[in-house]
């Protein structure tokens, strides 16, 4: 993380050191408490809701219910288990299974949805410059849907009796495709994921495009390069930090999936308990009351996140360089 | 980027030759064949995202038969205002109490957690002090945990301390935004001048006031952008409040929907109110882009400038 700061914080110091250089500010002055005062709501929230939650779950997940009697009789105790509950959740299929399907599911409709909302930022920044504010506004309304109204919307397209695909399939005389099914129920929830985050990841790449100097393609032009490969040989390393950036947070997104498979439940008998981590997870915490057990898939699943978005950034800013 | 009409471009010859001609960005003629294939895949993109809400808007005027019965896709008989009555009378008019206690989530939830993340990203922008980098980094560290990841280990917390199934235990958590207080350093960073700081400093203000007369009025563009994340990011809210709550008069409209479509008995009978509650809760999230649009893109804008 410290060279995450340094990165980010770069930029601004030369202007910060001079102006202070210019205005010799004390270090030990009167004011040597104020940034702690400012910034203690924060800290206070930060801990109660975010340090200690996590103290608390990974101190639970030591811990496990046991029957003393082995006949189930006596009262249940709970009992130190140690790391039993880690070992159990890496070895839980219902856990593997799920991991597996939402790296299925990201290695597919990451890139998808990535090209998507690059076509249509570069399309919008170079080629098609009228209607610009009619197309971005239609891109980015979808992000402003609910995630479980925009599951309950697309469910409504993927039952048959009311879906309008169907409809329209079945004047045109097709037989429409079952989007409930276990082969193609992923990519129904793929499609929701697509309508709901093209639009914030197009403003995005959008946004970084913008912001290139125009005199940075006047060179380009006069050397004869055509606008794809202005594209590919300027714009698109100029707003590599963009695209790292939507790439990280639909990776965590994908890693995260709950919503969409949740309500998609009540129309298909695909989603099993298991269909993504987060289902699996609430399942054992909520559904079956297993706090113990719960708050270790919780912490792995935590894990697996940080690990996942460091190693990304970690291997994308070497690609930087 | 200003389009240069077909015409001129071809029958002047000498913006054919020299470097002028070359100002002019290639394909500016919306209407070139090469243009065409583009635009028409913009005109495609945007059917495919605005048809389900206009599908959305269309079936909340429908009885339940003619959601299946009619054409998806235009009106049948004119039934929106039966829809809305049954909407806000179902069960004592629960409906409309999810959406009061969504506006006070998002309200609340929202405006604290600015003042929260302003004071903080303030604080880092502005005073050199020990353990600045520390905080920092755990601010960063913080905006990689998707609230996801955070709500069941926070439940677990909650309900060992005796407040889950309370409004706390919804509003709470959204104070924190460790986003916000990032927006905030960069916008601090780039807006409040250290000689505008010196200066006060140097008329007797103290640092309190400093913050609320001079930094503050300069930041609120930047807040304005910050309370609208977290006002959307709590409205769009679901999977916190659903493990968190379990009274019905405390449930966010998204997780009242969720209850309705969930239960399987009444779900034939329910169809058209849950058709029709969506289209209400999406309204003033739509509403708040479109009338607050520079602030979600200067959010963004960071975000791509600086990720």
């Amino acid at each position: 993380m410290a060279t995450e700061t340094e990165r980010l914080t770069a930029p601004p110091a030369p202007r910060a050191a001079a102006a202070r250089a210019s205005n010799p500010r004390p270090r030990l002055s009167l004011s040597g408490i104020w940034p702690y005062v400012f910034l203690l709501p924060f800290l206070l929230v930060f801990i109660a809701f975010f340090v200690a939650p996590f103290v608390y779950d990974i101190s639970q997940s030591f811990y496990a219910e046991k029957h003393a009697g082995g006949l189930g009789l006596a009262p249940p105790k709970v009992v130190w288990v140690g790391f039993d509950n880690y070992l159990q959740a890496i070895k839980d299929p219902g856990f593997r299974d799920g991991l597996g399907r939402v790296l299925l599911f990201g290695l597919i409709q990451i890139p998808i949805m990535m090209g998507l909302a690059l076509g249509i930022a570069l399309l919008m920044d170079s080629a098609i410059t009228r209607f610009r504010r009619f197309f971005r506004l239609a891109a980015f309304i979808p992000y402003a849907v609910p995630g479980i109204v925009a599951a309950i919307l697309w469910s409504f397209f993927y039952t048959p009796t009311i879906s309008p695909i169907t409809q329209a399939l079945q004047s045109l005389h097709l037989q429409a495709p079952d989007f409930l099914g276990p082969s193609t129920i992923l990519w129904s929830i793929g499609n929701i994921s697509t309508w709901e985050f093209t639009g914030y990841n197009m403003l995005i790449f959008f946004a970084a495009l913008q912001a290139i100097p125009q005199e940075l393609y006047e060179s380009a032009r006069i050397d004869g390069l055509n606008e794809v490969a202005i594209a590919r040989r300027i714009k698109l390393p100029l707003i590599s930090p963009a695209l790292r950036l939507g790439l990280l947070f639909s990776l965590i997104g994908t890693l995260q999936l709950f919503n969409e498979p949740e309500i998609l439940k009540n129309v298909s008998g695909a989603i099993t308990p298991t269909f993504t981590p987060n289902i699996f997870a609430y399942n054992i915490a909520i559904i079956q009351t297993n706090f113990y057990y719960g708050g270790a898939i919780a912490a792995i699943l935590g894990a697996i996140t940080f690990i996942f978005s460091f190693v990304f950034m970690r291997f994308t800013q070497g690609n930087q360089r | 980027m200003a389009t240069v009409p077909a015409d001129i471009r071809e029958t002047t010859p000498e913006l054919k030759v020299g470097s002028e001609r070359r100002e002019v960005p290639i394909g500016t003629r919306i209407w070139a064949p090469k243009n065409l294939i583009g635009l028409g895949f913009l005109v495609v993109m945007s059917i495919y995202f605005l048809t389900p809400l206009y599908w959305l808007a269309i079936a909340a005027t429908k009885d339940n038969t003619d959601l299946s019965a009619s054409v998806g896709l235009w009106f049948a008989h004119f039934n929106l205002f039966t829809n809305l009555g049954d909407l806000f009378t179902r069960q004592d008019g629960v409906y409309g109490r999810w959406l009061f206690n969504t506006v006070l989530y998002a309200v609340v939830g929202g405006g604290a957690s600015t003042l929260i993340s302003v004071l903080a990203g303030y604080a880092l922008a502005k005073y050199r002090f020990l353990g600045s980098g520390l905080v920092y980094g755990l601010v960063l560290g913080a905006a990689l945990v998707p609230p996801t990841t955070l709500a069941l280990p926070v439940y677990l917390l909650e309900s060992k301390l005796g407040f889950a199934n309370t409004y706390w235990a919804v509003l709470l958590p959204t104070l924190l935004s460790p986003f916000g207080v990032f927006l905030t350093r960069i916008y601090a960073n780039a807006s409040v001048s250290d000689d505008l700081i010196a200066a006060a400093r140097v008329d007797g203000a103290n640092e309190l006031r400093i913050f609320w007369s001079i930094a503050v009025p300069i930041l609120v563009p930047g807040m304005i952008t910050i309370f609208l994340f977290q006002f959307v990011a709590i409205w769009n809210s679901f999977f916190l409040p659903l493990i968190v709550l379990s009274d019905p008069n405390l449930f966010p409209v998204n997780l009242g929907l969720a209850t309705w479509s969930f239960d399987p008995a009444a779900h034939e009978l329910l169809t058209r109110l849950i058709v029709t509650g969506s289209l209400v809760a999406v309204l003033p999230v739509i509403a708040i882009f479109l009338l607050l649009q520079r602030y979600w893109r200067a959010g963004l804008s960071f975000g791509s400038v600086t990720g």
